[in-house]
């Protein structure tokens, strides 16, 4: 598959040959695949809410583009103008989710969306990868390793996003961003003593959580108690993997998601079982432990620190979205909003992904000078 | 965090152009830091590798492994997913089905599938107007994979259902049981619940044998002769406005069970609104203290004890005053009066002293050996026992002897007549014998005595209460009970229970008839009484009169002198010496 010659010098002739092509194309088959299950599972969902039956898949494809175009774009881009382009975007999500505090639109109980013409955006997802890239920069730079206040610079940065995503709240969130930030330390060199301490204090916080947001200890009652509480989601998500068994009823025979409100967004892995079956299934987790695996791997190539730490931190927010999105379908986990990278229905969800994604191509080229 | 390097630069690579624009600031990182973060990144992949494999394992649990407990809710019942085993037909004894099998559909609802509950509950409801709106709904919203809407519809109620293109409405291939004879044999024959277990009569007696399929099981019963008696005794009810009844014919020979009647009955279809009353079997199950047909095994267990011959007289001027008791005649003759006399007039106070004659012991143990102590054998669940006295003492034994203070069912009865009558202890059953088969039965009545209780009970029928059920040519020999019904702690002299027992011919007895009305009250054809003779008798009689020509059972000739002579009693009285008829 040669589409530039060696020694094209061009823009692109030079992206071709240094771009990591197979995560490109693990990517890319991951696109396939989500493009063909909101197809298949999002009319239910939009005639049961009064839409036209077309209408998620035409939007998702709508947005497909879009962030297609955003992950290629920005995988031209060298490391520098990652940076910059993180930071941008990090002050620009930042006091959009102020705003969102203020003037977002209330779903489902939370305040995550701004209302802009023609669309609805959520800031806190683009606010996801910009933080992971700016702490690896914090992390890398030598004025916070060296001893001294800008050590705390990380902490700050992540007491400052998180305080906005629980001000939301957005639980699920905060989760996700805090692990990838106590993970780039990790990565970072930070002794496993803190490491320890750092998890210690997740979990403390998310008992805390439990106790603090009602929404949240009901769900996870539920998961420890499924006979106490309505678990009608999860009960029907197990049905659609029992129903769909070895080989799956066949695409677009599946009847799970008439029945399961999210089946477009959270529980789309269930219409996979069902309509697919295992062994698809199961394709697509090697997809997805094979992008996650090339990530990391590519990632650790460098050549330099912050490339290292930025990379993985975007991998391990990949990774931990698709993780906690197929178990809570399985009932390995509460039930949590968290969409399966590039399968599930979302537009902000979408291009971010493909923000990330562009920012982890980008820094995963090949350099000249790889040691 | 002190454990970072301080020396570490700044190292972000400013380009990815192979062409270094400013070398000093893309150093490679210092080998160790990489290192450690290569390290550190292994083991980041191997715990994510590792929380993929559970999820892996997860997914092939919930796909393969689990028990599939929406596949076991839709096999539903049992016996439906076991399917069809056609549950065996019932007949009558000439092969007229009683019951029999019919495939039907049944709808039933998977509310997963359902896409609206409240829509497909509404079109329902019109498709099936019988369904309640709330109910239907009900079903429909709930969490299970199975649940039934309405079994066995019609094909055009299934056809309606098919037109409203639900989905998650389905149906499955169900029998229901189809009752041709309806009520008339509805307590012999018995119901099945809606998903055909046997819930009553043979039907639930015999379920094993009928779920299991197969050739019909044939019963006894004639059909014939069930709507004969059923129509004879439904015509005394409405007569006397009496409140139920009951009917038994049973072929003396092998014990088989032509008609049994109880009523009121009930159409077997409905019988979820028929009334407990309708459904409580009087020939079989209900015990009765029946009065004086009880008589007859007095009678005979007199003659038995050899205490007393036909000849025999017992004082009967006074009534027997015993403790708080009377005992007293109903229609006094206030005289002594001799065995047959007793029998005939019905005596009380006859039968009493009888029964102290032959002693209390002798008696209970002939009683019992007729079986009229203890539970009764047939192939009904719906089967009563004998109630006896906590203690048989001397009162007991005397109110037993005219048949009070022993409660048994018509059945009993009428197996213990058939005793005296034959000599044998006759099981009565209502599965027919296998064609020339012959049971044989415990012998309980000595031959004499047998001769002795035919000669009684055809005298009866000629002189005594039974005149009535006397159908010129045929023999009858009968006994009448009209019993007072305790209502309360008392005897209720308004609420009778009329009986009549009759046997033909009784030279050769070949039929035992049981008739019992109850709850008769007195009407103007019947003189102001409402009696076993008045009631019960004539229904017999007429019976009889048309079993003849259906059985095809020619009359002998009225003065035939060996009938005669067979039957022939000297009914001794003090006043008129000898009468002999």
């Amino acid at each position: 598959m040669i589409l530039f010659s060696r020694t094209d010098n061009s823009l692109f002739g030079r992206w071709w040959w240094t771009v990591d092509r197979w995560l490109l194309g693990a990517l890319g088959l991951l696109i396939l695949f989500g493009g063909f299950l909101v197809t298949t599972a999002s009319p239910a969902v939009a005639q049961r809410i009064g839409l036209d039956g077309s209408y998620f898949i035409t939007r998702q494809f709508i947005i497909l583009l879009p962030s297609i175009l955003v992950m290629l774009g920005i995988s031209l881009l060298p490391p520098r103008q990652i940076l910059l382009l993180a930071t941008a975007a990090f002050g620009v999500g930042i006091v959009a989710m102020v705003i969102t505090l203020t003037n977002g639109m209330e779903i489902k109980g939370a305040r995550r969306w701004i209302s802009l013409p023609g669309f609805s955006l959520q800031p806190s997802e683009f606010v996801k990868p910009a933080f992971i890239v700016l702490n690896a920069w914090l992390l890398a730079h030598p004025a916070v390793r060296s001893l001294g206040l800008p050590k705390l610079l990380p902490v700050g940065l992540l007491a400052l996003t998180v305080t906005l995503l629980l001000l939301q709240p957005d639980l699920g969130m905060t989760m996700v961003v805090s692990a990838v930030w106590l993970a780039q330390l990790f990565l970072a060199g930070l002794p496993l003593i803190l490491v320890a301490i750092g998890g210690g204090l997740g979990i403390i916080g998310l008992i805390g959580a439990y106790f603090m947001f009602p929404h949240v200890s009901s769900r996870i009652d539920r998961f420890l108690n499924p006979e106490a509480g309505d678990s009608y989601q999860v009960d029907r998500a197990l049905e659609a993997f029992q129903a769909g068994g070895l080989f799956g009823v066949g695409p677009g025979q599946g009847t799970v998601k008439e029945t399961i409100p999210d089946s477009h967004a959270d529980f789309i892995f269930a219409v996979a079982g069902e309509e697919l079956g295992l062994i698809w299934c199961l394709a697509l987790l090697v997809l997805i432990a094979f992008i996650v695996l090339r990530g990391f791997y590519r990632s650790g190539q460098g050549p330099t620190l912050f490339v290292t730490l930025a990379g993985s931190g975007l991998i391990v927010q990949f990774g931990l979205q698709a993780l906690i999105n197929i178990g809570s379908s399985l009932h390995l986990l509460p039930t949590k909003g968290m969409t399966l990278p590039f399968v599930s229905y979302g537009g902000s969800s979408l291009v971010a992904m493909g923000m990330g994604m562009g920012m982890l191509l980008a820094l995963t080229r090949k350099r000249t000078h790889t040691p | 965090m002190s454990s970072f390097d301080p020396e570490l630069p700044l190292d972000i690579p400013l380009s990815t152009a192979p062409r270094q624009r400013r070398a000093a600031n893309t150093r490679p990182v210092p080998h160790a830091i990489l290192a450690r973060a290569q390290i550190r990144l292994v083991t980041l992949g191997a715990m994510f590798s590792a929380a993929m494999l559970i999820v892996a394992l997860r997914l092939v649990d919930a796909t393969l492994l689990q028990t599939p407990t929406a596949a076991q809710e839709l096999a539903g019942p049992q016996e439906v997913g076991a399917v069809l085993v056609a549950r065996a037909d019932i007949t009558d004894r000439n092969g007229e089905v009683l019951a029999t099998s019919l495939p039907t559909q049944s709808l039933y609802a998977d509310p997963a599938k359902l896409l609206d509950p409240v829509a497909a509950a509404r079109a329902l409801v019109q498709a099936l107007p019988d369904l309640d709106y709330e109910d239907v709904l009900d079903k429909l919203a709930s969490a299970r994979r199975f649940v039934w809407v309405k079994r066995n519809l019609t094909p055009e109620e299934v056809y309606r259902v098919n037109a409203l293109g639900q989905p998650g409405l389905e149906f499955l291939t169900e029998q229901t049981r189809i009752y041709p004879a309806g009520g008339s044999t509805v307590h012999v024959v018995g119901t099945t619940d809606v998903d055909n277990k046997g819930q009553g009569g043979v039907e639930r007696g015999l379920n094993a044998q009928l779920a299991s399929g197969g050739a019909p099981i044939q019963l006894s019963v004639d059909l014939r002769l069930q709507h004969l008696v059923e129509r004879e005794i439904t015509k005394a009810m409405k007569d006397f406005n009496a409140i139920g009844g009951s009917g038994l014919v049973m072929d003396l020979r092998n014990g088989e069970l032509l008609a049994a009647v109880s009523l009121p009955d009930y159409e077997p279809a409905a019988i979820g609104k028929a009334p407990e009353d309708a459904r409580f079997n009087r020939f079989a199950l209900g015990s009765y203290e029946l009065g004086s047909v009880m008589k007859i095994i007095t009678s005979a267990a007199g003659l038995e004890s050899g205490k007393m011959s036909l000849t025999t007289f017992y004082d009967a001027s006074e009534p027997i005053r015993y403790g708080r008791f009377t005992i007293n005649d109903f229609h006094p003759e206030r005289r002594a009066l001799s065995v047959p006399e007793i029998f005939t007039h019905s005596s009380n106070i006859g039968a009493a002293r009888m029964a102290l004659a032959m002693g209390i012991d002798f008696q209970k143990e002939f009683f019992c050996k007729l079986g009229l102590c203890g539970p009764l054998k047939l192939e009904l669940p719906e089967v009563g026992t004998a109630q006896i006295p906590a203690k048989w003492s001397e009162i007991s034994a005397m109110t037993i002897s005219f048949g009070h203070g022993l409660s048994v069912t018509p059945l009993h009865m009428l197996r213990a007549t058939a005793a005296t009558l034959t000599g044998q202890l006759v099981q009565p059953t209502l599965v027919k014998h296998p064609e020339g088969y012959v049971p044989s039965f415990p012998h309980v009545v000595s031959d004499k005595v047998v001769g002795q209780m035919r000669r009684l009970m055809r005298a009866n029928a000629v002189v005594g209460s039974g005149k009535s059920a006397n159908i010129p040519g045929y023999f009858v020999g009968g006994k009448t009970g009209t019993a007072e019904k305790i209502s309360g702690k008392r005897y209720n002299t308004n609420a009778r229970l009329s009986s009549f027992i009759a046997a033909f011919p009784m030279h050769d007895p070949r039929y035992l008839i049981m008739v019992m009305v109850d709850e008769p009250k007195p009407n103007a054809s019947s003189g102001g009484y409402a009696t076993g003779g008045t009631v019960a008798a004539p229904v017999v009689g007429r019976i009889i009169a048309q079993m003849g020509p259906l059985y095809a059972i020619a009359p002998a000739a009225v003065d035939d002198p060996l009938i005669r002579q067979s039957l022939a009693l000297e009914i001794r009285s003090r006043r008129d010496a000898i009468e002999t008829y």
